[in-house]
């Protein structure tokens, strides 16, 4: 009768009470320092639900309404999603937007990699210098590297076609052409990943030598460490420059506004996402329907949508990655 | 028999090492020298044409040294997007936002780090989930609740939720509450037991022993925040408006509003905004990179 009045999942009566009172009744001590660590924590408590949790919420009840800033939001159900399917504009900013995220940011990760990779030896003569150099356009505000590669990608007069002509190449029309626009994009993106790169030499100075010393002893030479030791050492870090930068490649905002806005100028075309919208992304299709238009309802669906790709791009890179990371501490 | 192989090979080896190998340990220096050129380039060309006249800045060929050598740009873009008032506005904007910062995130972070109570890990993992959040996600019914309570054209939706541990962005209060939590978690808790045994209260061990030990890691979220702040585009473009309030990220705009972009002008004023924030890396480039380091390590 006792054995089966028990619950199944204890087979020990005594621990599962103990466990259970030491879960919901506190000692006086430990009272005290919940209390205590609330307090502290407090400042948080209240930024996270006020500017955390209720607008993730509000956002995701506008997106099932009509809804113009000052007035009260009509509930439309499913509206905003079935328009977003009809939106041209929409399917253009996630294609914008999927060749920053699919390209832009695994591109900048590897040319990061290859630099920190370079910046990583021994004996190394004046690399702070050099750490400097490729760190330099991280630092700039983002608005001036905007504008600074505009003028660098101009089709005439820019840098970059210049030095292109010299050399006999007939220089695309970059942010002016619409089917080269993003590259231009992806350029500013690889050149400005400076913090990618730092991330990476941390990760690299953190690999034990006794590592390259035992393959060393196996015969190992420079391809095999590369390939043996140090890609696997630093593959937690490889995951999360991967993660964060295709999470801010989605956001991409500031410069595709700058960019977008500046191209436009002195030419016909008069939307914000540059020519023919080809710098449209979905941050910025985003902003035009909340703050241009204020069609809130249908920019909050917006959000909740990138919300959700955003998540299950994460789970899949994790789930893809997963046996190819090495971790430590999972040892 | 097997001896003179293998002297044979190892001369070959030492061969190798002699020429080649010069070679292969010279290449990625090589390749690096090419590369940082190339990175440079652009911060050359700016500097450049900031020096330059207008025709002189659009003419091709290129000319990379300045003649006539001309400083006219930097004035006329100091006029032009009022720089003085985008300068003290950002101040204005980034100064209280990065000691709101360094307050409540250091307030919060000694709650994570030298307090235990129950369940607080599980929090933790709440504040480095807010991380993932597009910011995207709550910019509309902030944006309501920022109308609603009269704080659009004020830098109150800007500075408040630096002061609650909550400003959004890559250098924001999660970010910076992780930073000193790392750096609070290599305090020995034995200074902290000696101090609690003497009566002094948890404020007064965040005040007078854990602060002054972190000193480093408050500057570096300080300097952190002030040059997020100072770049930010996307706040300042929803909530200051009004002409008079305006950063100096967004007074660039100015210069896109001209038919023809006088690039001299502009590349002046991209070095003016750009220049403090040189500065400050330069000063302080320890930090930078300790902090940056950092946000790796969770990876």
């Amino acid at each position: 009768m006792t054995a089966i009045s028990q619950p199944p999942s204890s087979p020990l009566p005594g621990v599962s009470a103990r466990s259970r009172r030491s879960r919901f009744r506190l000692t006086r001590a430990e009272r005290r320092n919940l209390r205590t660590g609330l307090l502290f924590i407090s400042p948080w408590l209240v930024g996270f639900t006020a500017f955390v949790v209720y607008p993730t919420i509000a956002s995701l009840y506008y997106s099932f309404t009509n809804f113009k800033i000052l007035q009260t939001p009509r509930w439309v159900g499913l509206d905003n999603y079935a328009q977003l399917t009809k939106d041209p504009l929409f399917w253009k900013s996630l294609g914008n937007t999927l060749y920053l995220t699919l390209i832009g940011a695994p591109l900048s990760v590897l040319v990061a990699l290859g630099i920190a990779l370079l910046l990583n030896r021994r004996q190394a003569v004046g690399i702070g210098v050099f750490r400097t150099v490729f760190y330099l356009p991280f630092v700039i505000p983002a608005v001036a590297g905007a504008v600074l590669w505009i003028f660098l990608l101009n089709p005439s007069v820019g840098l970059v076609n210049q030095i292109l002509s010299v050399v006999g190449i007939d220089g695309p029309g970059w942010f002016y052409d619409p089917s080269w626009a993003k590259n231009g994009i992806v350029l500013l993106m690889i050149w400005s990943a400076g913090d990618v790169i730092i991330i990476y030499l941390g990760a690299l100075q953190g690999v034990p030598r006794a590592l390259y010393d035992a393959a060393e002893v196996d015969g190992a030479g420079p391809w095999v460490k590369l390939r043996h030791v140090t890609i696997p050492m630093v593959s937690p870090a490889i995951l999360f420059n991967l993660i964060t930068g295709m999470i801010s490649a989605f956001q991409y905002f500031t410069q595709a506004y700058v960019i977008g806005n500046g191209v436009s100028h002195g030419t016909n075309d008069t939307s914000i996402g540059g020519i023919q919208n080809s710098l449209l992304m979905y941050g910025l299709h985003l902003y035009n329907n909340g703050f241009r238009y204020f069609r809130m309802g249908y920019a909050s669906a917006l959000a909740w949508l990138l919300l959700l790709t955003i998540l299950v791009a994460t789970v899949v890179l994790l789930r893809v990655s997963r046996g190819r990371v090495y971790y430590e501490s999972e040892r | 028999m097997s001896a003179v192989v293998v002297s044979q090979s190892a001369g070959a080896r030492s061969q190798r090492r002699g020429l080649v190998g010069l070679l292969w340990r010279g290449a990625p220096i090589f390749v690096l020298v090419i590369l940082a050129a190339v990175y440079l380039t652009p911060f050359v060309w700016m500097i450049s044409t900031s020096l330059k006249t207008l025709p002189q800045s659009t003419a091709s060929p290129p000319v990379l040294v300045p003649n006539p050598l001309t400083f006219d740009a930097f004035p006329q873009a100091f006029e032009r997007m009022e720089f003085l008032k985008g300068f003290a506005n950002t101040l204005i904007y980034a100064v209280p936002s990065a000691i709101g910062t360094v307050i409540s995130c250091s307030l919060v972070a000694y709650g994570f780090a030298l307090i235990e109570w129950r369940g607080r890990n599980l929090v933790f993992l709440i504040v480095l989930a807010t991380l993932m959040l597009p910011s995207q996600v709550t910019l509309i019914p902030l944006y309501v609740i920022f109308a609603k309570l009269g704080w659009i054209n004020t830098f109150l939706p800007l500075v408040v939720p630096t002061f609650l541990a909550s400003a959004p962005g890559t250098a924001g209060g999660a970010f910076s509450v992780f930073l000193l939590r790392q750096f609070f978690l290599g305090i020995p808790r034995d200074l902290l037991d000696a101090a609690r045994l003497d009566g002094s209260s948890e404020f007064g061990i965040l005040a007078r022993i854990v602060a002054p030990l972190s000193i480093p890691a408050l500057i570096t979220v300080a300097l952190l925040t002030f040059i997020d702040k100072w770049n930010d585009f996307y706040g300042p473009l929803l909530y200051l408006q009004n002409r008079d309030l305006r950063t100096l990220s967004l007074s660039m705009q100015i210069f896109q509003s001209a038919h023809q972009t006088e690039w001299p002008q502009t590349m002046a004023a991209s070095i003016l905004i750009a220049l403090p924030l040189v500065a400050i890396y330069f000063a302080a480039q320890r930090k930078f990179i300790e902090g940056i380091t950092l946000t790796g390590l969770k990876g």
